[in-house]
Order: C-alpha cells, then structure tokens, then sequence
C-alpha cells in the first residue's frame, strides 16, 4: 500500500510539473476572454516564448533574461493580435490562427538560422536555467507520516515557475473579481457599449487585458525551455495552449475553478506516462490513449451542456466599432 | 466614398492582391532578415514549383488537396460557421478510405472500389463534421472549440488504431498495409500514356477532376439551389433566416456535414491517390491551409482554385528551398502561409482606408476636369 502512496505522490509530482504551463496560459485566456477577445493563440505565444527564452538564455547565460525575452517576444505577438482584432476589427479566431502559425514556423525558421540545429536550440547549462527550489527543512520532514511526504515530496523541489503559476491564480482572481481594473475587464467584456458610454476606453482596456495574457504565456513559454526542460525543441508547446483554452472553458473563465481543470488536465497526462503499458485489475490495459483524449472529450461534453453550463461573456468574439 | 463600402472591383480584386503584396514583402524582409536574398528564393520556389521536371505535377497534387480543404472551409463559411476542424475531417475521411479498402479490396474490383473508399472517405469526414455543427446548432457549443477539440480527438483516435487494429501484420511502423492495385487511383501519367502523352511520374492522378468536379458543384449548390439560398441566408442573418420560416438546425448541420464530406474527400488524394495507405499525419496542416485558401479566395469556387493553385506551388516550391538553402527550408513557407492567413483574414481591411483616399482623389479630380 505504501507503494502505491508513492507512486500516487510521484503522479502528483508530475501532475504540478505538466499543469504549471497550463495554469499560466488558462489565466492568459481568462483575461484576453472576459474582455471579450478570442484568444486560439495562446499556443503560438508560448511557444514563441519558449523559443525566444532559450534563445536568451544561451547567448547571455541567464534564464532571467530568458525570462524577459519571452515575455517581451510573447506581447508583441498579444499586440499583434490587439493590432488585427481590437483595432482593425478583424475576425479573432482567424488572428489567432494566424499567429499560431507564423510561431510555430519562425521559431523553426530563426532557429535554425541562429543554431543551425534543425531548429532546435542548443541544450542548456545549468546555470541558465530555473533551478528546483528545495524548501527549508525539506529534508528534516521527510519522516514525518504522510505529511512529511507530501510537503518534501510534492510541494517542495519545483522550480520557481511552478510557483509563480501557483501564485497566478490567487492574483488573478483578485484582480478580476476584487479591484475596478478587473470589474471593468469583466464588463467590456459583456456590454463593451456600458463601459464606453461611462467614459472608459473600450479599445485600451482590451488591449491592457491581451498584453496581460501576453505575459502570462511567455512566462509559461519559458517554463517550457528554460525551467521544465532544458533547452528549445520544435513544437514544443504540442497542443497546451489548446488543452489550456480547453481548460479556461471547463473552468467556465474563472481562475479558480480553470486551476482545477489545469490540475486535472496535468493529473491525466501524468498518470497516462505513468500506466503506458501497465495491466490494471479489472479494466485489464490502461486505455492510455482515451485518457490522453479526455480532456478534449470532457470539454466538448461541457459545451454541449451534458455536465453544468459554460456560458461565455457575452460580448466575446464581437469587435466594438468605435464612435458608433 | 469610405473604406467600407469601397466598389466590387476594388473590394474583391485590388485588396486580396495588395494583401498578399503585404505578406510577401513581409517574408521578404523576414527572409533578407536571416540573410538570404529574397528574390533568389522567390526563383528556386518558382523553378521548384512550375519548371523542373515533374514540378508541375507534385504542385497540382497539393493543390488538389488545397482544393477539397478550402471549399470545406468555405462551404460552412457561407453558413457563418468557422469551420477549424477541417485537418481532423480529412484525418477521419482518410480513415473511412482505409477501412472500406481493408475490409474489400480483395473482393470488389476497381471500378467499384474507388468510388465505394471515396463515399466512405465523405462519409466519415462529413460525421466528424456534422457532431459539432448539431451541438452549435442545438447546444449552442461554440463550433470553434469543438472542431479544434475534434481535431485532437480525431488525431488520438487514429494514433490509436494504427498502432493497433489496423497496423499492418508483422511491422513495428504505424500504418495500415499496402493496398490492391484495385484501390489505387488512377495517375495521370498513366492516363495521359494512354492518351500517347508522355509525363514525369508524380503523384498527380484523378482526383484533381474529383476537385474539380467538387469545386462546380458547390458554386451550383450555394448559388444555384433552394438549400444554398437558405445556407446563405442563415449566414448573412440568421434572425432573418429563421423569421422566413427556414429551419436553422437542419441548414447547419447540413452544411457542417457538406463541409466535412468535401474535407474528408482529401483522402481520395492523399491516401487512395498516392501513399496507398494509411499513414499518421497524412493530413500535413492542410485542412488548416484550406482555411487561408478560403479566405484567400472569398470563398468562391474559382477564387479557391486559384489560391489552391498559389498554395500548392507555394508548398512544392518549398521543399526545393531545402535543396538550394542552408538557412531556409520548407518551414519558411509556413511563414508566408501565416502571414497570408493574417493579412488577407484578420486584417483584409487593413488598406481599405488607403484605397478608398487614393480612389477619392482620382474622383475629384475626374470632377474637376
């Protein structure tokens, strides 16, 4: 029994390493979407952050910098995206599109113009990376029954990311439901006419809220190369930035419940690398390919209503025609 | 005169031109950028495409693929659907191909095999297609997220089955057998030998007249028929379609199914035509290609041809440049498809208030004179 409690604790392990970027772009979503912008270029954005922060850390040495380059890379892609939709108007979906495209070919294409690596960038020195942060008295703890486990186990020893996605949450959702910023975000997004008719900038508060998505996924992309892995591969985001626009819809755009979609999310694809190939009693093999597909399938279920009801905000998908 | 309503000749002709200017000078800095010669690339790209030997075919091999996409994404356009899943229709509509040839090429011959392997192929395309346009119609899912969730579920689903069932016997690749001589569409080279033509062997074959054929029977569907008429109306207003007594759920579903089946008729061109088999990833990112061919081309049948032929000598075109190039490779097309996504989709006004300026100018001054 105690096998299976440290197995079901190295899963929760992973669970938090494979959600951290999902929980950074779920927020990301949250924002662009509660202001009523279609945000399908969340995995675009964080895979041009990923690379951007690889990139950075190998010629500077420092993932701090790394850090920044992701960040700085990712915004221009959300003012790119403020640029099309928010300004011009022009279809989100389409934008977003378009800019998951271009990153996932730019990166390739720059890449192999930097490093001559196929695409890839060189593998990092320790030193340019985020490190696994061991918590005081980690150590110390580990006998302790059941909670010494899980506190040295589970909650010490990720690196700083995974708690900056950890804090996000809890920010973010005082940010949108405790401060004015967030109740104005929250209503362009439903009746941008209200906001505008009380004086404020419709078009500014959308793009304050795509620039705060932008940074989230470039902190997530840099998660990706330089903290979680250890240098940049092609298509290396492979469809997070979807599941976590999955997520943000099972959490119905609020952060709370989108961490819990996050967690969940993460806690199948751990446990699929986990059960590859493993018998089960009863079931017989782990249908590792149905968990795999579940959170798409869960997700289309909830949008078809069977299980509780995501209703959008209202506005989302509109551009606002401004002077009308 | 303002920038929305320019006139016909300007709205359809002049902006789509100077967009794809747009995206090509911006590839052309990018590339510069990187330190190549843009315009040395742009000549390998069109030798690559139209020139060498056997070019022609490989390009109007993709653009038949490009063809099938775009008019999928155009079809549900015109119901003012976003159809995103066309890359998981075309995935399933290869699955539909490969399970009707397993269970009968051994039996059925030719004549009955390929059109039986292409109904299948529409079959399944339009199934995969038809879910999310019930569940938007009915549920109101946002079809968006569904067809981008059908799509990662189409792709689990046949990763599934490759390695599994349907892996060929005594192999470790995933992907299904060979198939009969029986399913195998015909090449044009063959056919054109026949005809006494001599061609380069390509991959080209019958399914380009199989586009074709698609592309008129869509412009007769959407312009020429009551149904088109109604998927039209439910496009441009669906308020007023349903107060005309048209009913909405039967007209997007259908048209969903219409769209997928022209999706999953890729198949017929990218299993049946030359792989012969059923292998992971065949789709390639077209089905997403077809949604810039749709956009391209204003979602009418020759516009869509025409920017399948574009995107087809843009992809063959492309695996030249790993050939000539050390620093720009077949990826670097994706950048131009990007931006063309960009330029003539997300901002297809973007020079509208420029022209409209320039073609009030020339008019005041034809007052003047």
């Amino acid at each position: 029994m105690s096998d299976f409690l440290f197995q079901l604790l190295l899963t929760f392990d992973a669970t938090l390493r494979v959600a951290a970027p999902l929980i950074l772009c779920g927020m990301a979503g949250i924002f662009s979407e509660r202001s009523g912008v279609i945000d399908i270029g969340l995995e675009g954005k964080m895979l041009a952050g990923a690379f951007a922060a690889a990139a950075a850390a190998v010629m500077t040495g420092s993932p701090w910098l790394g850090l920044f380059a992701a960040i700085g890379v990712s915004v221009c892609l959300s003012l790119l995206h403020g640029f099309a939709c928010i300004t011009h108007r022009g279809n989100q979906v389409i934008s977003g599109l378009a800019i998951n495209i271009l990153a996932s070919a730019l990166t390739v294409t720059i890449g192999i113009a930097l490093f001559k690596r196929g695409g890839n960038t060189p593998s990092l020195e320790q030193d340019m990376r985020f490190r696994p942060i061991e918590w005081p008295l980690a150590e110390t703890l580990e006998s302790v029954p059941l909670l010494g486990p899980i506190y040295s186990g589970v909650i010490s020893g990720h690196n700083l990311l995974v708690y900056v996605a950890l804090l996000a949450v809890p920010l973010s959702a005082w940010l949108l439901f405790r401060t004015s910023f967030g109740l104005r975000i929250r209503a362009v997004g439903e009746s941008p006419e209200a906001v505008d008719s009380a004086g404020i900038s419709v078009y500014v508060l959308r793009y304050k809220a795509v620039i705060l998505a932008g940074i989230l996924c470039g902190i997530a992309g840099a998660y990706l190369s330089i903290a979680h892995g250890g240098g940049f591969g092609r298509e290396m985001s492979a469809g997070k930035g979807y599941i976590a626009l999955a997520a943000v819809i099972f959490g119905k755009w609020r952060p709370v419940p989108t961490l819990m979609a996050c967690l969940l999310f993460g806690f199948l694809d751990a446990a699929t690398a986990r059960l590859q190939g493993v018998e089960l009693p009863i079931i017989g093999e782990a249908p590792t390919e149905l968990m795999l597909a579940l959170p798409y399938i869960l997700t289309v279920v909830l949008l078809a209503g069977f299980i509780g009801k995501a209703t959008p905000p209202k506005n989302i998908g509109e551009p606002y025609p401004k002077g009308k | 005169m303002n920038a929305q309503n320019l006139p016909r000749w300007a709205d359809i002709g002049l902006l789509p031109v100077l967009n794809i200017l747009a995206a090509l000078v911006v590839s052309g800095l990018i590339i510069a950028l990187i330190g190549e010669d843009p315009f040395r690339a742009m000549g390998v790209m069109i030798k690559g495409a139209f020139v060498y030997k056997g070019a022609l075919g490989y390009t109007l091999y993709y653009t038949t693929n490009f063809i099938f996409t775009g008019l999928a994404v155009a079809v549900a356009f015109h119901c003012a659907m976003f159809n995103i899943g066309g890359e998981g229709q075309a995935y399933m509509g290869g699955l539909g191909a490969g399970c009707a040839v397993l269970l009968a090429d051994a039996i059925l011959p030719g004549f009955l095999m390929i059109p039986f392997a292409v109904v299948f192929a529409s079959l399944f395309g339009a199934v995969w297609a038809l879910i999310p346009g019930w569940l938007q119609a009915v549920r109101g899912s946002h079809i968006v997220i569904t067809t981008i969730m059908f799509n990662f579920i189409a792709s689990t689903l046949i990763v599934a089955l490759l390695a599994g069932p349907m892996m060929r016997d005594g192999q470790g690749a995933p992907e299904t057998r060979p198939f009969a001589e029986s399913a195998q569409m015909p090449y044009m080279h063959d056919l054109m030998a026949w005809f006494g033509i001599e061609a380069a062997r390509t991959p080209l074959n019958i399914s380009l007249f199989l586009a074709l054929a698609a592309a008129v029977l869509v412009w007769f569907i959407i312009w020429r028929t009551r149904f088109g008429y109604a998927v039209r109306a439910m496009g441009f207003s669906p308020g007023a379609a349903e107060y005309a007594g048209m009913n909405s759920t039967r007209i997007i579903v259908l048209a969903m199914a219409l769209s997928g089946a022209l999706a999953g008729l890729m198949a017929s061109n990218a299993v049946l035509g030359e792989p012969h088999k059923l292998v992971l990833n065949f789709t390639g990112g077209y089905g997403f290609t077809g949604i810039a061919v749709a956009l391209m081309g204003r979602n009418h049948p020759i516009g869509i041809v025409l920017a399948a032929l574009l995107f087809g000598a843009l992809t063959q075109g492309g695996t030249e440049l790993d050939f000539e190039f050390q620093t720009i490779t077949r990826e670097t097309v994706l950048v131009v498809q990007g931006l063309i996504i960009l330029f003539s989709g997300a901002l297809y006004y973007l020079f509208a208030p420029w022209v409209a300026r320039v073609l009030n100018l020339t008019a005041k001054k034809e007052a003047a004179t």
